[in-house]
C-alpha cells in the first residue's frame, strides 16, 4: 500500500452543543513528521476539535481517516489503539508515584503478575537519550519540577509508541528556557517522523516551531496556511477578525507619591518548612505600573494573599496611602483602596452559580446605594451591572442575569476587571489578569491596566508570561525562592538575562535591590 | 401564552417537574409492594388510604396531617436553608429534640406561656445547631460529623434530665411520659382560635400558620436581603465570600445557628400544640421529623415556599399510611414511600438533566417538522433564534 500523505484527516467535522456549533464544518490535515499548530481564541472550538480526535466527543458529522482509511473512534482506548497521544494541558500524573511507575502506569509489563521494571526502565533511557527529554526514572513527581513532569507525559506517549502527539498549550507552565528546550524536543520528535498537533493561542511559539498553521475562529476553519509564508500580523488578523495591536502603547510614566510600601514582609508557608515569603521590601509609586515576575511557585501567590489579607502576614509592615494596613479585615483593606483582580478567577474572583450582577457587586453590595436597611435594591443593581457591561463590553447570553459559570474565561475575567477598576481603586493588584486569555482579550485588559496607571493610580502587576512582563510594566521586581532578588528596568533588560533573575542563576546585591 | 410558555422552560418548573417524578416513582413502588403483599386488598384496605392521607378521615385525618406538617416545615426549612448556604445540617433531629426539651422545661417547670416557651424552643434549638458551626468555622471540622454527634449527644442528655430518675419534675410517673400539658398547663398550648373544633381535633392549632409565616420570611431573607446574599455567597464560594470582605465564619456559624433555630420553633410547634409528649424512656432513636426535614428539602430543592409544599405531602403520605389496615399491611410501606422518594431526590439533577434534553429534542423535532412545512417558517427561525442566545 503507498503510504498516504496524510497520517491524519479530520474532515468536515460538525460538532454540535445545545446552543452552539462548537465545531462547524472543520477540515484539519495532519501530514506525516510535521509540527501542525491550532491556533485559534478562547472557545474557538480547538479543545472541541481534539476530543472529537481523542475520542471523548462524536461528531454530528464528518469522518476521520488514518493513513487514508476511515476509522471511528469511540473512546480514548480507540485513540490510544490508533497510536495517538495527548499531553494535557493540566497533567495527569500519580504525584505520589515515580516517573517511571507514572510511565508505566495503565501498561505494566509484569510476569504473572509480578511487576517487571527493568525493561521498561531501559526502554525509557532509550527513548529520554534519542529525543533529548531529560528524567530521573526514580524522581518522585512531587519534587519533580513542571518542565520534567511534561518531559515525563511526553515519554508516556513515547512509551505506548504512539505516533501523533497532540500537546495542549503546553507552554502556559514552563520557563523562558523550558520553552526554548521544549521547541528543541518538537523538532526532535518531528524529525524521527512523530506527527505534532500543537494547539496554542500565542503566536510566537508557532513562528518558531510549526511548519503549517490551521487558524478556528468561532468554531469555524478560517484556513490552513504555511508558517513560512505568514507572519504573526496576518495570523492575529486570522485568529481574531480585526488588527491587533502587539506593542502595549503607553507614554513615559510620571510616578507620584508611594502608594503601596512593603517593608520586610514574611508570609509563612501552606505546607511548613521554609517561609513563603521572606523578608520582601518594596514600594508601588501611584502613577506607575510595576510588575513581580518570577516562575510560577516562587511565593508570588503568597505575596498577593498577604497584601490582600487573604492570609496573615507573618512579619513586616504594609502601608497604603501613609496607613498601616498590615492586619486589617479585607473588607477595610477594600474602604482604603485597595483592589484585587485575583490569580484564580473562579477560586476567588467569582462565585460562579451566582448571576452576573450578584458578581458585579460583590464587594460592595453593603453600600447604601445597592441596599435599603439590609434588603437589596434590585433595581440600582441592575442599573449598575447594566451599566458596567455596557461600558466594558462584556458578553454574555443574557446580560445581568446570566450565570457567571456559562460566561467565556475572557468574558468573566472582564467582568472582574470592570468591578475591580470601578471601585476606583488608589491601588489596583492585578495577579495574571491575561492567563488563558486569547490575543483580543489580553490587549484590552493591557490597555485597561495602562489607563489606570495614566489616570495617577498605582498598579501592582504579577505575572508569568514574559511577553507581558516585558512590555506592561514601568519596572520589574523578579521574585524567586520568596525573595525579591531584582529590580530591573523592562526597557534596558533581554529576556536571556530576566530568565537567569527567574532561574535563580542572577541575583542583584540586596543594597542595590533596595536602591 | 408566551409567559407560560417560557414558564415551562424556566429552572423552577423543571425543579417542580423533577420532584414531581421522583414523587411518582415512590408512590408507584410502595403500590407493587402492596400488591405484593395482598393483592385482593391492595386497594381499599392500603394505596387508597396512602392517597387519600388525612382526608381517609374527614376531619379528624386532615387536623392530624396540618398539626405534623408545621413541625416538618421547619425541619424542612432548617436543612434547606443550611443547604442554601453550602452547610449539611444533618442535626436538625438532635435540635429538633433540644427544641422540644426548651419548650417543655418552660411550659412545665416555668410555666410560662405558650409564646415564651416557643422562644425558649428556638434558643435551645439555635445553641444546638451554633456548636456544630463554631467547629466547622474556627476548626474546619466537618459539621455533618459534629451534628450527628451532637445529635445523640442531645438525645440522650434530654432523656436523662427529663427522667430525673423518674423524679424530675417534668416526668409523669403514671404516664410514663412528661406531663401532658393539654390537661396541666394549658396556657402553655398554642391557641387555635376554633381550628381543633373545625377538625375534630385539639391538637390543629394555628401552629401550620406560624411555619407558613416562617417559612415566607426565610424566602425573604434568602432571596431578597443583603444578608441572604453574603450567606449564600460564602455557601457557593467560601473563597470568593472571603476576598470580597465577607466574615465567612461569621456566617457560617450564623447560617448553623439559624438552621438550629428554625428546627427548635419546629419541635415548640410540636409539642406546645401537644400532639404529643416526650417520653424519655422509650425515645432512644432520633425523632424522625429531623430526617424527615432533609427530604422535605431535598424534595423542595431547598426553597423555602417549596418546603410547605413538599410538607404536606410527606406528611400526607405518612399520614395515609398510618391509616392503612394494620392487620395486612404494616405501617412501614409509607416509610418505604418516603425513603424511595427521599433516595429519588438525590437523582432530581439526573431527573432535571433528562427534562431538559427531552424537552430541547422535543423543539428541535417541532422545528424540524414546521421546517418541511413551507407555510409557516417564521416560528423555526424564531426558535432558532432562542436557542442561540443561550
Amino acid at each position: 500500500m503507498a503510504e498516504a500523505e496524510y497520517v491524519i484527516e479530520m474532515l468536515n467535522i460538525t460538532k454540535e452543543f445545545p446552543g452552539i456549533k462548537a465545531n462547524d464544518n472543520i477540515t484539519v490535515r495532519l501530514k506525516k513528521g510535521e509540527i501542525h499548530a491550532l491556533l485559534g481564541e478562547n472557545g474557538a472550538g480547538k479543545s472541541t476539535l481534539m476530543s472529537v480526535l481523542f475520542g471523548l466527543y462524536q461528531p454530528e458529522s464528518g469522518v476521520i481517516k488514518k493513513d487514508g482509511v476511515e476509522v471511528k473512534i469511540n473512546n480514548p482506548n480507540d485513540a490510544t489503539a490508533l497510536h495517538i497521544g495527548m499531553v494535557h494541558q493540566h497533567f495527569k500524573l500519580v504525584e505520589v508515584f515515580t516517573v517511571l511507575d507514572n510511565i508505566i502506569l495503565g501498561v505494566e509489563p509484569n510476569k504473572m503478575g509480578f511487576l517487571q521494571k527493568q525493561g521498561a526502565r531501559r526502554k525509557v533511557l532509550e527513548l529520554s537519550e534519542k529525543y533529548g527529554l531529560k528524567v530521573d526514572p526514580d524522581a518522585y513527581i512531587e519534587n519533580c519540577t513542571v518542565g520534567m513532569q511534561q518531559r515525563t507525559e511526553i515519554l508516556k506517549m513515547l512509551y505506548r509508541d504512539n505516533d501523533i502527539l497532540i500537546f495542549d498549550e503546553p507552554t502556559a507552565v514552563l520557563t523562558p528556557q523550558e520553552i526554548t528546550e521544549l521547541m528543541q524536543i518538537m523538532k526532535n520528535l518531528a524529525a524521527e517522523g512523530k506527527s505534532i498537533l500543537f494547539i496554542t493561542h500565542k503566536l510566537n511559539e508557532i513562528m518558531a516551531v510549526a511548519d503549517r498553521v490551521t487558524v478556528l475562529r468561532k468554531g469555524k476553519c478560517i484556513g490552513t496556511v504555511n508558517v513560512k509564508d505568514t507572519n504573526k500580523e496576518e495570523l492575529s488578523r486570522m485568529m481574531v477578525g480585526r488588527d491587533v495591536q502587539f506593542e502595549v502603547e503607553k507614554c513615559e510614566s510620571h510616578p507620584g507619591e508611594v502608594a503601596l510600601k512593603v517593608e520586610d514582609l514574611s508570609v509563612a508557608s501552606k505546607n511548613g518548612g521554609k517561609d513563603a515569603v521572606r523578608n520582601v521590601s518594596f514600594d508601588v509609586k501611584k502613577g506607575e505600573i510595576v510588575c513581580i515576575a518570577g516562575i510560577d511557585g516562587n511565593g508570588q501567590t503568597e505575596l498577593v494573599y498577604g497584601l490582600t489579607g487573604l492570609e496573615r502576614v507573618k512579619s513586616g509592615k504594609i502601608e497604603l496611602c501613609g496607613k498601616d494596613i498590615t492586619n486589617d479585615a479585607i473588607i477595610k483593606r477594600n474602604k482604603s483602596g485597595m483592589s484585587h483582580i485575583p490569580e484564580d478567577r473562579h477560586k476567588h474572583g467569582l462565585v460562579l452559580d451566582f448571576s452576573l450582577e450578584e458578581n458585579m457587586v460583590l464587594e460592595r453590595y453593603w453600600e447604601p446605594r445597592f441596599q435599603k436597611n439590609g434588603f437589596i435594591d434590585f433595581k440600582t443593581r441592575r442599573e449598575y451591572s447594566d451599566k458596567l457591561i455596557e461600558q466594558y463590553d462584556i458578553r454574555s447570553g443574557q446580560g445581568s442575569i446570566t450565570r457567571a459559570r456559562s460566561m467565556s474565561g475572557g468574558n468573566q475575567q472582564k467582568a472582574i476587571v470592570a468591578r475591580e477598576i470601578d471601585k476606583n481603586p488608589e491601588l489596583l493588584i492585578a495577579v495574571q489578569p491575561t492567563r488563558g486569555l486569547d490575543v483580543g482579550a489580553i490587549e484590552y485588559i493591557h490597555k485597561q491596566l495602562v489607563a489606570q496607571r495614566d489616570e495617577g493610580k498605582a498598579v501592582l502587576l504579577v505575572s508569568l508570561e514574559l511577553e507581558e512582563v516585558m512590555s506592561v510594566p514601568d519596572r520589574i521586581l523578579v521574585m524567586y525562592e520568596g525573595e525579591i532578588v531584582g529590580e530591573v528596568d523592562p526597557k534596558k533588560i533581554t529576556v536571556e538575562e530576566l530568565g537567569l533573575y527567574m532561574a535563580g542563576a542572577k541575583r542583584d546585591k540586596r543594597e542595590e535591590a533596595a536602591e | 401564552m408566551d409567559s407560560v410558555k417560557r414558564y415551562f422552560k424556566s429552572d423552577s418548573f423543571i425543579s417542580l417537574a423533577a420532584s414531581l417524578i421522583c414523587v411518582a416513582i415512590g408512590l408507584l413502588i410502595g403500590l407493587l409492594l402492596l400488591i405484593i403483599i395482598d393483592p385482593s386488598a391492595f386497594w381499599d384496605q392500603g394505596f387508597k388510604r396512602i392517597l387519600l392521607g388525612g382526608f381517609y378521615m374527614k376531619p379528624m385525618g386532615v387536623g392530624r396531617e396540618i398539626a405534623t406538617t408545621a413541625p416538618l416545615i421547619m425541619t424542612g426549612l432548617s436543612v434547606a436553608f443550611a443547604f442554601k448556604t453550602g452547610l449539611f445540617n444533618i442535626g436538625a433531629a438532635g435540635q429538633y429534640t433540644l427544641g422540644a426539651f426548651g419548650a417543655i422545661l418552660a411550659a412545665i417547670v416555668f410555666q410560662w406561656p405558650w409564646w415564651l416557651c416557643l422562644i425558649v424552643a428556638t434558643v435551645f434549638g439555635a445553641l444546638w445547631g451554633a456548636i456544630p458551626g463554631i467547629f466547622k468555622a474556627y476548626l474546619n471540622i466537618n459539621e455533618v460529623i459534629t451534628s450527628i454527634m451532637f445529635n445523640w449527644i442531645g438525645l440522650y442528655a434530654v432523656n436523662t434530665i427529663m427522667y430525673g430518675n423518674g423524679t424530675s419534675p417534668m416526668y409523669d410517673a403514671n404516664k410514663a411520659k412528661t406531663w401532658s400539658l393539654r390537661s396541666v398547663y394549658p396556657d402553655a398550648i398554642i391557641p387555635d382560635f376554633g381550628l381543633g373544633k373545625l377538625f375534630m381535633n385539639n391538637s390543629t392549632t394555628i401552629a401550620i400558620f406560624l411555619a407558613i409565616i416562617v417559612a415566607i420570611v426565610m424566602y425573604i431573607i434568602v432571596n431578597k436581603t443583603t444578608f441572604g446574599y453574603e450567606l449564600k455567597a460564602c455557601g457557593f464560594n467560601k473563597n470568593a465570600a472571603k476576598y470580597a470582605g465577607i466574615n465567612e465564619k461569621k456566617s457560617i456559624i450564623l447560617s448553623m445557628t439559624i438552621a438550629g433555630a428554625l428546627a427548635g420553633f419546629g419541635a415548640g410547634l410540636y409539642y406546645l400544640s401537644g400532639v404529643a409528649e416526650w417520653n424519655p424512656l422509650a425515645s432512644t432513636s432520633l425523632p424522625a421529623m429531623g430526617f424527615n426535614g432533609i427530604s422535605v428539602a431535598l424534595l423542595a430543592s431547598s426553597n423555602p415556599i417549596g418546603c410547605i409544599f413538599s410538607a404536606f405531602l410527606i406528611s400526607h403520605i405518612t399520614i395515609g399510611g398510618s391509616l392503612m389496615n394494620a392487620n395486612i399491611f404494616p405501617v412501614e410501606i409509607a416509610n418505604i414511600v418516603t425513603g424511595v422518594i427521599i433516595y429519588l431526590c438525590a437523582f432530581t439533577m439526573l431527573f432535571k438533566g433528562k427534562i431538559v434534553s427531552f424537552m430541547t429534542r422535543k423543539s428541535k423535532k417541532a422545528a424540524e417538522k414546521e421546517s418541511v412545512l413551507p407555510a409557516s417558517p417564521e416560528p423555526v427561525s424564531e426558535n432558532d433564534g432562542k436557542e442561540s442566545e443561550k
